[in-house]
């Protein structure tokens, strides 16, 4: 398509939002943020996927991105249910102060 | 012909008594253990009866042992008039002594054990007899070393019968080191290890004149037949052996076993007729052993221990003999030697049986009156041991010496010298036991006709056994050698003057012996003390091994490099454990970066190893 959104821009949006996901994924104490830096990153891939799939005229990146889309969904899931029980017993949601596998 | 039946009929008698005997009544187990050797004794006679003259050999194979590539050993018994010799002496004084035993062991614990070891030595010592192959003449060897070992640490709660026991076995193990690697030359050369095919071979190949490959295995051989004949330098165990019951010195240490290093010798003639420098060495041995031990026996106190060194001594001139090529005359002087040797030994168990265990000469004295048959007996044994006239041990002695004569005349003469202190000594511990007054605290009592029937058995034999011609009966296997009157009724000469100078010590003048000792002092200290042999050994061989066994074996390389690599094997994997477990923080953050930091890592080796084609 005529002056359309070149395809870098996509990428390099996409590999911007993989890494404020993965600094997030380090530098935050709060699970729940961890959290949502970790679904980030999944959906920065979802992008570049996409992105790549346009550009090569094939579906094969569209078929990935659901099945990552259904794998974020799931491990959502599970994780926030590990939380809650974590929750439960510890009364703290930092993640520093969750750690009694010390060797 | 059976002739498996010889070995194997003591073989039962062993099982049943080893296996059943403990609940057994002594009437029992005599039956099973005279039995079986008494039966054999039977079929060894019942066999050269039928077999006759005996000019060839006459083989009986039974299977095949061992089948290994080239190596083939079967399992054959054979029997010549050399064979047919040694099965005599064999059952007939095995059968004697086990009847003597039968007496001697009355009061003994282990009553059932004693005898299953006798049965199970003399089925191993005529296998030894019977085998037509090295190796199988190798299992009766090895056997009855072990059966030796048994008996000699019979009464095993003492600590020095145990000793005794490990000594004589460890001693004959070196022996029987040089006789395994005679065995492997002999298979490396000849391709095979029987008897016919290796003295067929042997025959063809040149006589020897300088150390080859016959003289070597004719060497090593030697070697063998030192440790289980007791010659210098492996003859130590032998006086040790003493301390086995009485029956076991005559049967295994004067009559049977240890003759089986001549009779390996005599039949390995073909070899060592081919190799004359090993003949040398056999006679030289045979005649320092005889010397040397004729010399300790002089001054021992203990009777059984003056026999043991006798026992040496004569073994000796079985050597010599063979090593100057009259083997038929060694050969007869083993048979001649199994009577007296056999008496001698039997007759000191009973004076040690009347005397309810003393063994020391000095404590006895005047024994005649208390043990007539006894010392009727042992006087014949005396008699021919010391070669008087016309007794067996004349015949066969002076067979030897002549023909160390003709081989070199100072050999003649030391043999003669031999022969003199050994009629001294024999007389010594005579006089010492039967004459003069009685020195001891017990009560002292003839022994029962089971013990003193076999003594007069042995003293008809030992007196008259000499007129059984064995060297012109062993002629077409050994060359007879010829005769000198002279050189003989020389050496008998010098016997009874042996005797008399004896009779002079002991019943004339008894101080004489003292002061003379007085006099000697060293030499005489060093000849009591067996000339510290036991004391060097153990000084130069034994202590140094057990020093390396402990300090370089044991806590060198056992302890520290074994131990240590597979501790060290532990340590190591702690150590890297202990470095590895840093990981586990329990900081999930830490964690966390350690994801990412792998994730770098594997994106970067995949872009470096040109992506994903």
């Amino acid at each position: 398509m005529p002056g359309g959104v070149p395809m870098s821009w996509y990428l390099i949006l996409s590999a911007i939002l993989f890494g404020l996901g993965v600094a997030g994924f380090i530098y935050r104490r709060n699970i729940i943020t961890v959290f949502m830096s970790i679904e980030l990153m999944l959906n920065a891939v979802n992008l570049t996927f996409i992105t790549f799939s346009y550009q090569l005229k094939q579906v094969d990146g569209h078929i990935f991105s659901f099945f990552v889309m259904v794998v974020a969904a799931a491990e959502a899931a599970v994780g926030l249910a590990i939380i809650l029980t974590v929750f439960k017993n510890r009364e703290t949601l930092m993640i520093d102060e969750v750690s009694s596998m010390k060797y | 012909m059976n002739l498996w039946l010889i070995p194997v009929l003591p073989f039962v008698g062993f099982l049943i008594n080893g296996l059943f005997g403990r609940r057994m009544p002594k009437s029992m187990i005599n039956v099973f253990a005279i039995g079986s050797v008494a039966l054999a004794f039977i079929w060894v006679v019942k066999t050269l009866l039928g077999l006759g003259d005996l000019e060839t050999k006459y083989i009986e194979h039974y299977f095949t042992w061992i089948q290994s590539g080239p190596l083939q050993i079967n399992v054959d018994f054979a029997i010549d008039r050399l064979t047919a010799v040694m099965l005599m002496v064999v059952t007939g004084v095995g059968t004697l002594i086990h009847i003597y035993a039968i007496g001697y062991m009355e009061h003994e614990d282990g009553y059932y054990r004693f005898f299953s070891y006798l049965n199970l030595f003399m089925f191993f010592m005529l296998i030894l007899v019977l085998a037509q192959n090295y190796l199988l003449l190798f299992v009766g060897w090895e056997g009855v070393g072990l059966c030796s070992y048994l008996l000699i640490g019979y009464y095993f709660t003492e600590q020095f019968a145990t000793t005794a026991g490990n000594k004589a076995f460890i001693v004959n193990r070196i022996g029987d080191f040089g006789f395994s690697l005679a065995m492997f030359l002999i298979f490396r050369q000849f391709g095979s290890l029987d008897f016919s095919k290796v003295f067929d071979s042997a025959q063809s190949m040149p006589t020897e004149t300088t150390v080859g490959l016959l003289t070597t295995i004719c060497l090593l051989l030697l070697v063998g037949a030192t440790g289980k004949s007791a010659q210098i330098p492996l003859f130590v165990w032998l006086p040790d052996a003493m301390a086995g019951p009485t029956p076991v010195s005559a049967l295994i240490h004067a009559a049977t076993m240890v003759t089986a290093g001549v009779y390996m010798t005599a039949r390995s003639a073909t070899l060592f007729m081919h190799a004359p420098i090993a003949m040398d060495t056999v006679a030289v041995i045979g005649l320092a052993t005889a010397f040397f031990a004729a010399t300790i026996g002089l001054a021992q106190t203990d009777i059984k221990k003056v026999f043991a060194y006798s026992t040496v001594s004569q073994l000796g001139y079985m050597f010599l003999g063979a090593g100057v090529g009259a083997f038929s005359a060694g050969i007869y002087h083993l048979m001649t030697h199994a009577f007296f040797k056999a008496l001698l030994f039997l007759g000191a168990g009973a004076v040690i049986h009347g005397l309810h265990g003393e063994q020391d000469l000095r404590q006895m004295g005047g024994l005649f009156k208390h043990m007539r048959i006894t010392a009727i007996t042992l006087l014949c044994a005396s008699f021919a041991i010391a070669g008087f006239p016309f007794t067996s041990g004349f015949f066969s002695k002076d067979a030897i010496l002549v023909a160390a004569y003709a081989r070199a005349p100072w050999m003649y003469w030391l043999g003669v010298l031999t022969a003199g202190m050994t009629a001294f000594y024999v007389f010594r511990a005579w006089f010492l036991a039967f004459t003069g007054k009685y020195r001891g605290h017990a009560h002292p009592h003839e022994s029962p006709l089971v013990m003193t029937g076999p003594l007069m058995i042995l003293a008809v034999l030992s007196l008259g056994g000499g007129f059984i011609n064995i060297p012109h009966w062993l002629e077409p296997l050994f060359p007879e050698k010829p005769e000198n009157e002279m050189l003989a009724w020389l050496s008998a000469g010098v016997g009874i003057v042996g005797i008399l100078i004896a009779y002079l010590f002991y019943v004339v003048k008894p101080s004489l012996p003292e002061s003379i000792a007085n006099a000697a002092g060293g030499l005489y200290k060093l000849v009591y003390n067996k000339y510290f042999v036991d004391e060097i050994y153990d000084a130069a061989v034994v202590t140094p091994l057990l020093a390396t066994s402990r300090v370089v074996l044991w806590k060198g390389v056992d302890a520290g490099v074994i131990d240590g690599t597979v501790n060290g094997v532990g340590h190591r994997s702690r150590g890297i454990g202990g470095i590895l477990r840093l990981l586990q923080s329990g900081n999930i953050r830490s964690y966390a970066a350690w994801v990412v930091l792998g994730s770098v890592i594997v994106l970067l080796a995949i872009g470096f190893a040109g992506g994903q084609q």
